[in-house]
């Protein structure tokens, strides 16, 4: 107490302790939505702390890169243990990001006044989404290798830019150990630079503002909504689930470890079955439907075309649906998020059955 | 306001001077960025092998310069090569022996022995290479395609 009275009178702490004290949560069928970010923060705490661990042992480059990794998981003192930790984290922290976000959308969070909530949180997903796709290529295995070839020849068919983004990717016209060299850089250094920054101001956002509630709740009658302290109900049971997901997490990591693959070759062609991350296979699908052409367009920049206008009137939400904002029903935009569901899940399956 | 054309004056120096300075950072770090050209070892011709190397309908994947190639025997014992780079998305392609077609794992493209894109997204056929054969070895070159 008295370390706390020292940096009160300094720091004016009492401030903050009664702002969490005053934070409230609201309590209706749909609070445990509420988990959903907190889960995906703490697994990009996770990603941080292996994230650090790996990098001890890890060496970018064509020719130390694989035989690094491989070093890492039969070698080290538990290097096993923590890089199926991070690769599992990796892969529910984009799970949790994409359910917090439909949740966040069917509940219209994006409505006035928490528009900026909702594009930081969209650019956040992005931004985990290029984690994993540089992540990706460090092992230097073939399945990695030629994902990155297609992620980049993608960049690439953009008009204009496109040449400029692929040499800027690659470190080059190829995918070589330069590429390698790149990602890494990106992946360790760039990417949670701007994820944290982002990130803060998401955080910020949600603390100044609060939480939203959907629509229906908001009409209720002040006596009828109910609420539960942030400080130390909530954070307490925030706190449970973040250590059930650990345990999942472990059980994971050891049960089912990601395997490290064949050492990517040049000089090899793609493997048959050759398949993306899971999070981009509902893309990778819908390429592989589209036939050479449409009109005059190659097939490859119309599918482009369309995930980027796809994407850009989801990260608009708020700017299209002003309905929600002023307290009026827009069914439109459900069933569009419900269509979008849909789309992904089935052309997910799909990609898997074939 | 007691002149405004001399605020008007420092405004536009202020804002002139903050984009010179912008792109006097921004363009050295763009250029950066992009690695400098290395020129390619002019590659025309290469000697990859003897001809009994290549049972017939099989294929090889051979670094031309800096890019694969893929030189097939087809089951007449002709020789064929291609560019090994799926014109789709940049995947590395490969003979596929049952149905003597060329296939890309990574979209499901299908060309055919001619390098022809026939099935699938690849938008254009595959780049040939000449092949010719000097005492019993296998030479490929991209000189005179026409």
């Amino acid at each position: 107490m008295k370390i706390y009275d020292w940096l009160n009178q300094r720091v004016d702490l009492d401030s903050i302790t009664k702002f969490a004290k005053k934070k409230q949560v609201p309590v209706f069928y749909g609070t445990v939505w509420y988990y959903l970010g907190g889960v995906s923060l703490f697994l990009f705490i996770i990603q941080v702390f292996t994230g650090i661990l790996l990098i001890l042992y890890y060496q970018p480059g064509s020719t130390t890169a694989f035989e690094s990794v491989k070093f890492i998981v039969s070698q080290v003192n538990f290097g096993w243990l923590v890089r199926e930790i991070h690769s599992w984290s990796a892969n529910l922290f984009i799970l949790f990001i994409f359910l917090h976000m439909f949740t966040v959308y069917f509940a219209k969070a994006y409505r006035k006044p928490r528009e900026v909530t909702w594009y930081t949180g969209f650019i956040l997903l992005l931004v985990a989404m290029f984690f994993g796709f540089s992540g990706y290529l460090l092992p230097w295995n073939e399945l990695a290798f030629f994902a990155t070839k297609v992620g980049s020849d993608i960049a690439g068919a953009i008009p204009f830019v496109g040449d400029f983004l692929l040499k800027l990717l690659r470190s080059g016209d190829d995918v070589t150990g330069a590429t390698l060299t790149r990602f890494y850089g990106i992946h360790v250094a760039v990417l949670p630079a701007v994820f944290t920054i982002i990130l803060g101001i998401h955080l910020i956002l949600v603390q100044v503002q609060g939480m939203s509630v959907p629509p229906s709740q908001e009409s209720l009658p002040p006596e009828k909504r109910k609420y539960m302290p942030f400080f130390p109900n909530f954070a307490l049971r925030d706190l449970l689930v973040w250590l059930i997901v650990l345990n999942v997490i472990a059980l994971l990591a050891v049960f089912f470890p990601w395997e490290i693959g064949q050492k990517a070759d040049p000089l090899l062609p793609a493997p048959a079955g050759i398949r993306p991350e899971w999070y981009f296979m509902f893309m990778f699908q819908t390429l592989k439907l589209i036939p050479a052409h449409i009109w005059f367009i190659e097939g490859e920049l119309f599918g482009i075309m369309m995930f980027t206008l796809g994407g850009l009137i989801w990260f608009f939400v708020p700017f299209f649906d002003k309905k929600a904002g002023l307290g009026i029903k827009s069914p439109f935009w459900k069933w569009v998020g419900v269509i979008i569901i849909l789309y992904i899940i089935g052309m997910t399956i799909w990609g898997y059955a074939v | 306001m007691k002149n405004p054309d001399r605020k008007k004056f420092l405004d536009i120096m202020l804002g002139v001077g903050t984009t010179a300075w912008l792109a006097s950072m921004l363009y050295p770090i763009s250029r950066f960025l992009i690695p400098p050209n290395i020129p390619e070892a002019n590659v025309t011709s290469l000697e990859i092998g003897q001809v009994t190397e290549f049972p017939y309908n099989s294929s090889k994947i051979i670094r031309f310069g800096r890019k694969p190639v893929i030189v097939i025997r087809t089951k007449n014992g002709d020789f064929k090569a291609l560019s090994a780079t799926c014109t789709h998305l940049d995947c590395t392609v490969q003979l596929k022996k049952e149905t003597e077609q060329i296939w890309c794992a990574c979209h499901n493209g299908i060309y055919n022995l001619e390098g022809n894109n026939i099935s699938g997204p690849p938008p254009k056929p595959l780049t040939p290479f000449n092949v010719r054969i000097a005492n019993d070895k296998v030479i490929i070159s991209n000189e005179d395609m026409s």
